[in-house]
């Protein structure tokens, strides 16, 4: 049958339900458990290989020897475009994927993490 | 009656992506159509060969937003191909599986897109809602939801757990149930079919000697499709039809891209059920032997063709980019010929462009010089500051104001 307002129905059941968005700013949004976010280093892993910095499509990651057995990581999360390819390109599993997201910074230089070489140290931003 | 040329972009609140578009007007009339591509080159084919093929599967991925699966699959295939690696059953079968449920949001995308085009917002908020489902399951399979990711040389880089696989079963019974309920409203809603029928006319000898693909093909009666023609991934295994439709307008393809959609969610139930076992990837070499391939894939605008050279390094010699927008904007001109100046961003938005995608290469040639002049970026900024001077624009004030603002 042919006629207008084949939608009306829909629309007049709509108004009574909840809005299909999210509160997002206000109600923290939770990423699948598979979402590549910021990269965590764990510096005591490293053996130095650079594999990372072959494979990354963006020349985000940096790797720096600064003294015996000991690594430095510098990413930028500007550059960074989050496909993840240093974690699967890593053999030593020191690099890992987050659910961090909320990454934008007015400041270009505030993007540019470095991580320390000591082990067991927390990441400073 | 007397002719007026309306340029339509590259700026312009209509287009979406910059395109610059110049319309013949005889009253209301529209006597030439003409389409100026470039204004979105951004140099991915040279890039390509300036980086790894790891890398590169990445950099394919980004050449669209929408299709980014369809393009980095026909790059791995390519790639594939000339190192002779044989993926294996698994890699293939979750191939297939985001490939569909791309095709699964990107035409519930343009159904919502066509709706907004044709004052139909009602349609825009309802497809849009519930292509969120869709993208959710994509989140929840490869990690985000545009750039996935799931490609890599060899394979693929995520599996299907069984408990997502029953996740997807659920999302499809969902999206059947409302696909049939826009199939409902598209063949029974006056106002859409009265707007959309006739409008942007594309007969059946004009779609092959113009060269349509995809939708806009098989709505003109091309009976054409790579998945069925020339199977890849794991289309061989698989059961569909191909949507064909004889209306030859905007209408038709409305029709067409609902088929496929129930014909996506067909194909997404029997890969997640005949998921075989088996590893995701297998090694690659770093190194492809020298050769050549060309690798077609039925993205869901249409047919995307890519072309890479190897030269036996760790880089591609070579990479070309076919995107279905190319093969389909030609068609353009002739669905406008004689058409009002209104059925402009229906006909435009109906062959689902995506822009940037199809941009390649631009060259900028000097008036009155016949070398071609390559500005280094000093340069084009400095230019930029003398252009706007002398078109009475200063923004030297206004840039120390922001560099003070700023401190």
């Amino acid at each position: 049958m042919i006629r207008p307002g084949k939608m009306l129905r829909q629309v007049l059941k709509s108004i009574f339900k909840k809005p299909a968005t999210t509160k997002y700013p206000f109600v923290k949004a939770t990423m699948p458990d598979r979402f590549r976010g910021k990269l965590k280093f764990y510096p005591e892993r490293c053996i130095g290989c650079k594999m990372c910095m072959r494979d990354c499509p963006a020349g985000a990651i940096e790797i720096v020897k600064v003294g015996d057995k000991a690594f430095e990581c510098y990413i930028d999360l500007g550059k960074c475009i989050y496909c993840a390819q240093c974690v699967d390109s890593c053999m030593k599993k020191a690099l890992e994927s987050t659910k961090e997201f909320e990454l934008a910074a007015l400041d270009r230089e505030k993007l540019k993490i470095k991580y320390d070489a000591k082990p067991g140290e927390v990441p400073k931003e | 009656m007397h002719k007026v040329v309306i340029p339509i972009g590259p700026q312009h609140p209509a287009l979406k992506e910059p395109e610059s578009f110049s319309v013949t007007l005889s009253g209301e009339k529209i006597m030439k159509f003409s389409a100026r591509l470039g204004y979105n080159h951004r140099g991915i084919e040279k890039a390509c060969e300036e980086r790894t093929y790891i890398q590169d599967v990445y950099l394919t991925e980004r050449i669209c937003g929408i299709c980014s699966h369809s393009h980095s699959t026909c790059f791995v295939q390519a790639v594939e191909e000339i190192g002779a690696i044989a993926v294996p059953k698994r890699a293939l079968y979750i191939r297939t599986l985001v490939g569909e449920l791309e095709r699964v949001h990107s035409h519930l995308l343009w159904l919502g897109v066509a709706g907004h085009e044709v004052g139909f917002d009602t349609l825009l908020m309802y497809t849009w809602r519930d292509r969120e489902i869709v993208m959710d399951i994509l989140a929840m399979l490869t990690g985000n939801r545009v750039n996935y990711g799931i490609n890599t040389i060899g394979g693929v880089r995520r599996d299907m757990s069984p408990e997502q696989g029953k996740d997807i079963l659920k999302a499809m019974d969902t999206l059947e149930e409302r696909t049939k309920y826009y199939i409902q409203v598209a063949t029974q809603e006056t106002t859409l079919i009265q707007r959309l029928s006739g409008v942007g006319l594309l007969s059946h000898d004009d779609a092959l000697k113009l060269g349509a693909v995809g939708p806009t093909a098989r709505a003109s009666g091309v009976d054409r499709d790579v998945r069925r023609d020339d199977p890849y991934a794991a289309y061989a295994d698989m059961k569909f039809k191909v949507i064909t439709d004889n209306h030859n307008d905007v209408y038709g393809r409305t029709l067409v891209r609902m088929g496929e959609l129930m014909e996506a969610y067909s194909i997404i139930r029997q890969t997640v059920k005949n998921m075989p076992d088996g590893p995701l990837t297998v090694k690659a070499p770093r190194k492809i032997p020298a050769g050549e391939a060309v690798s077609r894939y039925e993205a869901p605008r249409g047919e995307d063709m890519h072309y890479v050279k190897a030269n036996g390094t760790e880089k591609p010699e070579r990479v070309k980019v076919r995107a279905p927008t190319l093969a389909n904007i030609q068609t353009v001109a002739k669905m406008l010929e004689n058409r009002q100046l209104a059925d402009l961003p229906i006909v435009i938005a109906a062959i689902d462009p995506c822009f940037s995608c199809t941009d390649r290469l631009t060259g900028i040639r000097q008036v009155g010089k016949r070398k071609r002049n390559v500005l280094k970026w000093e340069e084009l900024h400095e230019y930029s500051i003398k252009f706007y001077q002398e078109h009475g624009v200063d923004f030297t004030n206004l840039n120390n104001k922001l560099t003070k603002l700023l401190k």
